[in-house]
């Protein structure tokens, strides 16, 4: 039997590849990214570097121990966006071994077991940042105030170099709070809302980035530019972004109403970067959501209704990342039950009906 | 069965390893082996019901009827490992404190019911005690392993509190690996246990494929033979 190949039909080739979508992604992170760096300053810059550097080194370990090819792998950028991701989601001034250890875990343990890209149940960057805050809540909850890099009270190269080495005795780290942080403890102890955001936080400053927070996550302004780009080249759609933020907005508008002396302004869950980050760039990733239109819709919902929840009631002051995971996992079964509907039949299976009269039931 | 002594040792110690092939008593496995000296403790424990109970049970064997054997093989454990519970808390008291709850339920460890079910129960008195011995020294090595792996990474130290075990010769054994170290809790919580367990598990199968080529050279397909695939 000869297998022809098929000449017929205009056939055009979208030019969609696994490199161009990870570089597109990238991209679309560089205004944050770079002005995070600029807030943070030269610790940030050497974490940054490491934390990549890290990550890349990790898959090409991977690679090698399980005898796959290094170039065709290592070029296709996800490592490297993996690496960016996690880096960005980091304490800007953590030590070096916080990125390191982090970008193994989230190459390794979070994507290579599970037989590499395209396999993984979880998105890599969020098991790494997850892990992390379990094992060292110290180094990751230390937050910097914004230094701008060259201006006068910022660390030089060299202190830069000392902080992310680990070194904390060189500078005087001005630590402060971030907005979630200040307000659970706040509220943990027996503060009104009020009092507890009497502080300096504004939303402009979380809508600019001047506010403290991790590395990429502080300009909502920037990562909102970034998401666009990505709905612009139709690297994601706009199901899970829309619903993840409307569902979260939902959720917080209907409790602040309910008692606004206990429950934030709605507008102060969303201009968090971390949930605008999440929206766009992880909840998004294109292995761990939902293939269907109304799949994604539920994934997205669920989203926010955890990041809401853990938010408002768990232990921890953020939870975009263990509300990522936790749909991570049930991805598998909103696949099984919000199917595509099959070209030609409904929803249930059943051929369409052509309105020629002619029964096509099996 | 024939009683091949050789076999039934490397059956216990690798081959059929509890942990590493069959995958059995995962619970206690998981729990205790926040450190090597805590496994070592679970480990021989379990061993010394192993061994008493495939005593036991063989030598029982010909008057347990099938249709009562569960219920017989459950009640001989559960008094044995009611012994070891109470000798534990009158020599060992404080890794009897740390072990807790999970001495007692050795009794739920399917593993020895297992042993006694598929070996015990069908063969002579000295081979049976013979599995028993390897089935848990291959138990507490998985144990030890794991416990030893998990403490370096997640505490950075090794055999700590080893006293309580052994007595206070054993205090050479408590290494600290690694100064300063601040501590990878992740890997010390039950979540760490599945992944350090999913890396060993790995581990040995790579050992084990190594040894099938090292022991047959691998049949070269031709090339002609080959399908291409497209």
């Amino acid at each position: 039997m000869i297998e022809r190949p098929l000449y017929s039909g205009p056939y055009a080739h979208e030019r969609v590849s696994v490199r161009r979508t990870m570089l597109l992604v990238v991209f679309a992170l560089l205004p944050a990214t770079l002005f995070g760096l600029y807030q943070y300053g030269w610790p940030a810059i050497f974490l940054f570097v490491v934390t990549l550097l890290a990550a890349i080194v990790a898959e090409s370990v991977s690679l090698w121990v399980m005898g796959k090819p290094q170039r065709p792998f290592l070029l296709d950028g996800s490592a490297l966006l993996t690496g960016w991701l996690l880096a960005i989601t980091l304490p800007p001034w953590a030590p070096w071994w916080i990125g390191v250890v982090g970008a193994f875990v989230a190459i390794v343990i979070g994507k290579q077991v599970f037989g590499g890209i395209g396999q993984n149940l979880f998105n890599p960057a969020m098991v790494a940042r997850s892990a992390l805050l379990v094992s060292f809540p110290l180094e990751m909850t230390t937050f910097p105030a914004p230094q701008p890099l060259l201006s006068a009270q910022a660390p030089d190269m060299a202190q830069g170099l000392a902080i992310t080495l680990g070194d904390t005795t060189q500078v005087d780290a001005v630590t402060s709070a971030t907005t979630f942080g200040h307000v659970k403890t706040e509220l943990t102890r027996g503060a009104g809302m009020d009092e507890a955001l009497a502080g300096t936080y504004s939303l402009w400053e979380h809508l600019l980035g001047t506010s403290s927070g991790s590395l990429g996550e502080a300009s909502v302004l920037l990562l909102l530019l970034g998401g666009v780009l990505l709905l612009y080249t139709r690297v994601i759609s706009w199901h899970i972004p829309v619903s993840m933020l409307g569902s979260l907005a939902l959720l917080a508008t209907i409790f602040h109403l309910i008692n606004p002396s206990l429950y934030l302004d709605p507008l102060f869950h969303l201009m968090a970067g971390s949930v605008i980050l999440g929206a766009f760039f992880i909840a998004t990733d294109l292995v761990t959501s939902p293939v269907s239109v109304r799949g994604q819709l539920i994934f997205g919902a669920g989203c926010g209704v955890l990041v809401f929840v853990i938010r408002t009631f768990a232990g921890y002051p953020e939870g975009v990342a263990f509300a990522i995971l936790l749909m991570n996992a049930s991805t598998p079964l909103i696949d099984h039950y919000f199917r595509p509907r099959v070209y030609g039949r409904d929803r249930r299976g059943r051929p369409l009906n052509h309105g020629d009269g002619e029964d096509r039931r099996p | 069965m024939d009683q091949n002594y050789g076999q039934i040792t490397k059956d216990g110690l690798w081959n059929n390893n509890i942990v590493f092939a069959q995958a059995l008593g995962l619970c206690p496995l998981l729990a205790v082996t926040g450190t090597a000296t805590n496994g070592l403790g679970m480990g021989l424990a379990s061993t010394a019901v192993f061994v008493a109970s495939a005593l036991a049970i063989s030598a029982l064997r010909g008057i347990i009827t099938p249709q009562v054997r569960l219920p017989v093989f459950v009640l001989i454990i559960a008094v044995l490992v009611t012994l070891v519970d109470m000798t534990m808390n009158a020599w060992m008291h404080d890794l009897h404190k740390v072990l807790g709850l999970f001495i007692p339920l050795i009794v739920t460890n399917c593993a020895i019911l297992g042993r006694a079910e598929a070996f015990a129960s069908r063969n002579k008195v000295l081979p049976s005690l013979v599995d028993g011995i390897m089935m848990g020294l291959g138990f507490t090595f998985a144990l030890v392993a794991l416990g030893a792996t998990r403490e370096i990474l997640g505490s950075g130290t090794l055999f700590a509190d080893a006293k309580l075990l052994l007595g206070n010769w054993a205090g050479f054994l408590e290494l600290h690996l690694i100064p300063d170290y601040k501590g990878f809790l992740l890997i010390i919580l039950p979540p760490g246990g599945f992944i350090v367990l999913a890396f060993l598990l790995a581990g040995k199968r790579l050992i084990d494929q190594a040894l099938t080529r090292r022991g047959k050279p691998l049949t070269v397909v031709p090339a002609a033979n080959q399908r291409k695939v497209i």
